[in-house]
């Protein structure tokens, strides 16, 4: 299998290297063609988003209007907080010229002079890294006003790093485009969308960093050839990052539709000691888990995952061993969300603190069977009723973890608790003087 | 307590403004830049930044407490973060959190009586195929175990 975004070339990342590979040259092929040629192979080539919801990249370019008097903005997002996921770094480290270059193509094709990569605070070496490919990109005339000289075109456009500060939410396309203004990263209502009312109110194209390293090589390559790597439906190649009980984590470059038990047994070495597995998350923290004994045939794309009720995500696949204690793992993850809920939505910023109550109290040994139905009633209150996707995040893995394991939650909560007094709730209640003792 | 940017630091400000079309979205660089000159952000850094960038310190405040990354009181030089989120608890997080929890008796944003260590629980840092991980200051340590935390606590101890 060929690898289309982290080849096997020494030093790639190293302007010089990429270059005598051919690098800038789907650049060059680019700016012969019409902004329209371009929106239109990638179209065709079917590229969806690498950064979560899959959506067809050149269809979101087709949003941007064609006249406008504001200026045009790109906006990659780089945020990567998403717990299970560690792919964009890779890029970053081992090819930023390829994502510099889908930079530049993608700008030609929407218009945008400007372009700011978004990167999350803690990833200080990655800014760095990339920062360094940027300044060599100017000085070798790949970006800014000497690009029209090298390319022999007259479009320029530029490139910035803004670097976050510590807030998953800020991956949100609208709570980051806030943060680049120097606001609180407060998603926003939508519509209006961001192709007509985006930074600073001007059309703005937000792209995942995967899906714009992608670009070159659909231009280079041709759409034909693109189109026909892995599932019709999602094709190309996906960076999974493979953590949790595992022999081999790490990052593996595959094609769409490639089997979960493949990747984890094949290719990530299987799980150590030979354990069984006991749960599996396919695309970082937010999406469905899938059970251990279900894993036979289920394809990571993003059709083949949706058949089975979970979704692709970022390919952050996470794997627990028969082990694990489930319902920690739950908290830690209700844990995460309650903690990153900006808090403009009543839903979500008061459900997600009641999903890890509950779930702390199931872990302290008094939990019920109604609390099992009370988180998924929660879950569902949250989902559908937030301003961002935020809710579906934190609601989805409780929802799913506790339908999908309901025989393991059961066990859990079945613990007889005599209680002193009749009244279950009030003794419940966290107070200074705890009535209530678990007898084990 | 007063503050003031140094020049070289107002320089890199202005910088930064250079990459937007207004001056506001370099509240950003101007927080990470002031606080590495004054170990934190005080209301007096909030002011400056304000009047640098022409917004007001309401707004630097608004930013300040949105995000984790900037803090408003003096953490320890050597400032520890351990993660503890999914991927590293399945390989240990957790035993590492109270591993250096009990090394320096901290606990959650806690700093040591000789300012020198501070400690921070924090959320994936995108190093989950690494896991274990802990960032000191700007630096990440992954593929960690008990034995390689205990060595690199002694080093950061050992060392100014
Ligand atoms: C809470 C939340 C966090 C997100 N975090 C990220 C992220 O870290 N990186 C990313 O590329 N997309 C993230 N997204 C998805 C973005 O909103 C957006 O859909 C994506 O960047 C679009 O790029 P794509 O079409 O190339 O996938 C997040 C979405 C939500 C709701
Ligand atoms: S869903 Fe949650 S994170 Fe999103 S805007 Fe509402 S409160 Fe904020
Ligand atoms: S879970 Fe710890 S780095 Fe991702």
């Amino acid at each position: 299998m060929e690898k289309i975004l982290l080849p096997d070339i020494k030093d790639l990342h190293l302007i010089d290297v990429y270059v005598s590979n051919g690098g800038y040259n789907a650049a060059k092929k680019a700016f012969k063609q019409t902004s329209d040629e371009i929106i239109d192979q990638v179209k065709k080539s079917g590229l969806r988003g690498r950064g979560g919801a899959a959506f067809l990249c050149g269809l979101k370019w087709s949003f941007m209007p064609k006249t406008t008097d504001k200026p045009k903005y790109l906006c990659i997002n780089g945020d990567e907080s998403e717990p299970g996921s560690f792919k964009d770094r890779q890029i970053f480290e081992f090819n930023p010229h390829q994502m510099i270059e889908g930079t530049i193509i993608t700008c030609y094709a929407i218009g945008a002079k400007t372009a700011y990569v978004y990167i999350r605070g803690e990833y200080h070496k990655w800014v760095k890294l990339l920062q360094k490919a940027i300044d060599d990109a100017y000085a070798k005339g790949y970006l800014g006003e000497k690009m029209k000289e090298t390319f022999g075109t007259n479009f320029s456009c530029d490139v910035y790093i803004h670097k976050g500060a510590g807030a998953y939410i800020c991956g949100e396309e609208s709570s980051l485009m806030n943060s680049l203004e120097g606001k609180r990263g407060y998603p926003r209502v939508k519509p209006p969308f961001p192709a007509q009312n985006g930074l600073w109110g001007c059309p703005t194209t937000i792209n995942n960093v995967e899906t714009i390293a992608n670009v070159p090589k659909i231009i280079e390559k041709g759409w034909e050839w693109f189109s026909k790597i892995g599932h019709p439906k999602h094709p190309g190649t996906l960076l999974f990052g493979v953590s949790g009980h595992i022999n081999k984590p790490g990052v593996y470059e595959l094609p769409t539709g490639t089997l979960l038990t493949d990747i984890i047994y094949n290719y990530a070495g299987g799980v150590p000691n030979n354990k069984k597995v006991l749960c599996v998350i396919p695309g970082g923290t937010s999406m469905p888990p899938i059970r251990g004994d279900k894993l036979e045939g289920v394809r990571m794309d993003a059709e083949s995952l949706k058949e089975v009720g979970s979704a692709i995500g970022t390919g952050g696949v996470i794997v627990m061993d028969e082990d694990t204690d489930l319902v920690k793992v739950l908290a830690r993850i209700a844990h995460f969300y309650h903690h990153e809920s900006c808090g403009q939505c009543t839903p979500c910023r008061e459900g997600t603190g009641w999903l890890e109550k509950i779930l702390k109290r199931i872990i302290a040994g008094k939990g019920s069977t109604s609390d099992l139905d009370l988180l998924i009633t929660v879950a569902n209150q949250i989902e559908g009723n937030t301003i961002c996707a935020l809710g579906e995040a934190a609601a989805w893995p409780v929802k799913f973890m506790v339908e999908r394991f309901r025989d393991y939650f059961e066990q859990r909560v079945s613990k007889e608790i005599s209680l002193p007094v009749a009244n279950k709730v009030h003794s419940m209640r966290e107070t200074a003087f705890p009535l209530a003792d678990v007898k084990n | 307590m007063e503050f003031k940017f140094t020049q070289a630091n107002l320089e890199r400000i202005e910088q930064e403004t250079k990459k937007y079309p207004v001056r506001k979205p370099a509240v950003m660089a101007a927080l990470y830049i002031a606080q590495e000159q004054n170990g934190y952000i005080s209301f007096e850094v909030m002011k400056a930044i304000a009047d640098v960038l022409g917004i007001t310190a309401e707004e630097v405040l608004g930013v300040v407490t949105f995000y984790t990354m900037y803090h408003q009181k003096q953490m320890g030089k050597f400032h520890i973060q351990v993660c503890t989120n999914v991927s590293c608890m399945l390989r240990g997080g957790y035993e590492i959190w109270n591993q250096v929890k009990d090394k320096f008796g901290l606990d959650h944003m806690g700093v040591t009586a000789d300012q020198k260590f501070s400690l921070e629980e924090v959320e994936c840092m995108g190093s989950c195929g690494t896991a274990p991980m802990i960032a000191v200051n700007e630096d990440y340590y992954e593929n960690l175990t008990k034995e390689k935390v205990e060595e690199l606590l002694q080093s950061l101890k050992g060392s100014n």
